[in-house]
């Protein structure tokens, strides 16, 4: 490798591309491209039917520009939206079928998809590009009755399950980019989790995107029975490519009676250069419903990655007494930018919901927190508080927080605090004096303004997300 | 171990430290005592690295050019500031924070690194000595801590990292009679014929408790009288001034 191309792997080590043969839609977005997409993954008349009511949707809805990071207009024409390995198509009936290219490529990723070197505790379901590969420990859930697969194939097996629940938390009309990836979704996992079941291991997919010149539109959706449990869990990273690549994902989670959904990402997406050239827009939509009574859906985010990092998890707390969180971690450096908040939708009685919001800015990045608390008029005795913590380093960055509060009913008890810090050359200077260089000192205290969020990842991802909270940031100061 | 020659530092254009020199020799205490303003935090920060300082002249430290050597280095190589005022770094835990130093000091040194078991049970016979409450060290480093407090941590921790120079800014300010004689123990219990110290003050009363080898008075960024710890008691007679007008 060039000395060049080393420095720039050392600050992006998941910037590699792996070469592969793959079979592509013809470029472009109209009704043949969607209609192939649901021709090669035999899709049934229905859902085909249900992508082009959002395409035709979508002709009369206008991208939103009310978020702080401004990019360059998007030609839609000029994307791929469907990319597969070549020998994905076909989806492999096991592990062993799996194209070694690809299992290679997991292992690089430090996600090993092989029976005896898997992740114990955890169970993978891989997405490349457009298509799951793999999915690991499936047998091991089945016998429990936890359906998780690729949404592919749930949409095939089980589509009593995804008619009913698909697009019940994020309606296909709701907005430009969830309506686009109502149109053009690819693939995603899929999880079911039965009732009284408390699913036994962590559930985690990993995203790559390979392809250059395209999109990737994955949908995810989780469904958690009364009185169920399930840990799930996401990552993702890309090549380091010039160009800035499309992710526009939707997620869904239903919550029914007495059931808990713990959501966390580990979102490390290639951030673009230094000079800002290149990286994903990362323009998501993730919303749980907590529908039954006594529900909870907790979303734990770390967002390291990304040129534009645009998505508010959000939860809808219907059923009374329902409990919904937001963690977040979301640090920007060069010149990346972050507008990603939370909205809690409060529409049952004794609700309750809290925010946490970690933002950490370097660099010339830009950071939003951008939070929405409603209090519905028959969600009595409902309950928020909100923490919004913004650490600057350097003088070239920003943070901004935007908290937005609807209250229809007297009896809510809304509590909202902010502070904004920098860490001091005072603070490093001390860290140094006791032996810890720049890099380690700055992973310590970021480490530290973080603490309350890490800690509610799962612990065999939270040591990572430790490490990534530190190479994030590496160089930021001088 | 210490040879610090002609040196010179300004801030902003304002120069502090003028052609000061002095030498210290491993198992030697030293005092460097004098009026506000006079150079003496200066001093400390120059020698342990801060940046901001336009430096002239030269510093030996084990025969090597300190002031060429990174301010983390110099910890590892077993410089040690207890800072006048310990910096609160909210978030961050006490105890971790210093396993962290330790471990890292020690990996440099060759040694293994602690466990956290071992490291605990360090800490705890070290903060006994020190009649520190242990519940302080799960606190968010310095933050919230009392003056008192902020010192006493201060020489915890040098007294876990066991440096082989350890200056000392100020220790006893804003101290009470018990914490002084509790601190002045604690850097008695670490004198041995390899640890050298240097001690910042501005009063005689830690050097009664700390009995110092000499006693250097700084005025104006210069080292105008030295002599044994008998000066310290001269200079609370006689004020400052006293002792530097009838040299």
């Amino acid at each position: 490798m060039k000395q060049q191309e080393l420095e720039k792997s050392k600050e992006y080590k998941y910037g590699f591309t792996t070469d592969i043969e793959s079979i592509r839609a013809p470029k472009g977005l109209n009704e043949n491209v969607i209609k192939f997409i649901s021709n090669i993954k035999k899709e049934p008349k229905w859902m085909l039917n249900w992508r082009l009511k959002a395409f035709n949707r979508l002709k009369n809805l206008k991208e939103p520009n009310w978020q702080k990071p401004k990019y360059p207009k998007i030609n839609y024409q000029d994307l791929y939206y469907y990319s597969a390995p070549k020998s994905a198509v076909n989806k492999p009936k096991n592990l062993n079928e799996v194209d070694p290219k690809l299992i290679e490529t997991y292992k690089k990723l430090g996600i090993p998809l092989q029976e005896q070197k898997r992740l114990s505790g955890i169970a993978v379901d891989a997405v490349f590009d457009s298509v799951s590969v793999a999915t690991t420990f499936k047998d091991e859930l089945t016998k429990k009755g936890i359906i998780f697969c690729p949404i592919s194939e749930a949409i095939l097996k089980h589509p009593e399950l995804v008619k009913k629940y698909l697009g019940s938390v994020i309606p296909i009309t709701d907005h430009y980019f969830a309506t686009l990836n109502s149109a053009v979704f690819t693939d995603g996992s899929f999880v079911y989790i039965p009732e009284g079941v408390r699913c036994p291991m962590e559930l985690s997919t990993y995203f790559r995107i390979n392809a250059s010149e395209t999109g990737q539109f994955e949908r995810t959706l989780i469904i958690a029975d009364k009185g169920s449990y399930v840990s799930y869990l996401e990552g993702c990273t890309a090549p380091m490519r010039d160009e800035n690549q499309l992710h526009a994902a939707n997620v869904e989670l239903v919550a029914l009676d007495d059931a808990e959904i713990k959501y966390s990402t580990v979102q490390n997406w290639y951030p673009g250069d230094k000079d800002g050239k290149g990286g994903i827009y990362n323009f998501v939509t993730k919303r749980g419903a907590c529908r039954g009574k006594n529900s909870k859906i907790s979303w734990t985010q770390v967002e390291t990655g990304s040129a534009i990092t645009w998505k508010y998890p959000s939860c809808i707390l219907q059923g009374d007494n329902s409990i919904g969180e937001f963690y977040s971690i979301a640090i920007t450096n060069n010149h990346q930018k972050a507008d990603t908040g939370t909205k809690m939708i409060h529409l049952g009685k004794n609700t309750k919901s809290k925010i946490i919001s970690k933002g950490i800015s370097a660099g010339f990045a830009d950071n939003t927190y951008r939070g929405l608390v409603r209090i519905g008029s028959k969600a009595n005795n409902a309950r928020n508080y909100t923490q919004c913590d913004s650490l600057l380093m350097g003088n070239k960055c920003g943070a901004h927080t935007i908290p937005y509060i609807e209250n229809k009913n007297s009896s809510a008890n809304i509590e909202h605090e902010a502070t904004t810090s920098k860490i001091s050359d005072e603070q490093l200077f001390y860290c140094n004096q006791r032996g810890l260089n720049q890099e380690e000192a700055v992973s310590l205290i970021v480490n530290g303004f973080c603490k309350e969020v890490l800690q509610q990842l799962p612990m065999e991802f939270a040591v990572e997300a430790q490490k990534l909270v530190g190479i994030s940031l590496e160089g930021s100061v001088g | 171990m210490l040879s610090i020659n002609n040196l010179s530092a300004s801030i902003d254009g304002k120069k502090i430290l003028k052609d000061f020199s002095l030498k210290i020799k491993p198992g030697e205490v030293h005092a460097i005592m004098g009026p506000n303003g006079s150079g003496k935090s200066t001093l400390a920060n120059v020698l342990s690295g801060k940046k901001g300082y336009e430096i002239d002249g030269e510093v030996f430290y084990e025969g090597k050019d300190l002031l060429k050597i990174p301010i983390e280095e110099r910890a590892q190589k077993g410089i040690f500031l207890a800072f006048q005022y310990p910096i609160e770094i909210p978030g961050v835990n006490t105890n971790n924070f210093l396993k962290t130093s330790l471990n890292t000091i020690r990996k440099f040194k060759g040694l293994k690194e602690l466990d956290s078991l071992d490291f605990l049970n360090l800490v705890k016979e070290k903060s006994k000595n020190l009649k520190i409450e242990e519940k302080i060290l799960s606190r968010q480093l310095n933050v919230g801590f009392s003056g008192g407090e902020k010192k006493k941590n201060e020489i915890l921790q040098m007294s876990i990292l066991e440096p082989k120079l350890a200056i000392l800014d100020e220790t006893d300010s804003g101290l009470d009679i018990d914490a002084l004689r509790i601190v002045s123990e604690g850097v008695n219990s670490l004198k041995n014929e390899k640890r050298s110290f240097l001690i910042i003050t501005h009063y005689q009363r830690l050097l009664d408790y700390i009995k110092p080898d000499f006693v250097h008075v700084l005025v104006n960024g210069k080292i105008v009288k030295t002599g044994c710890s008998d000066l310290a008691q001269e200079l609370e007679k006689d004020g400052y001034e006293g002792v530097t007008a009838a040299r």
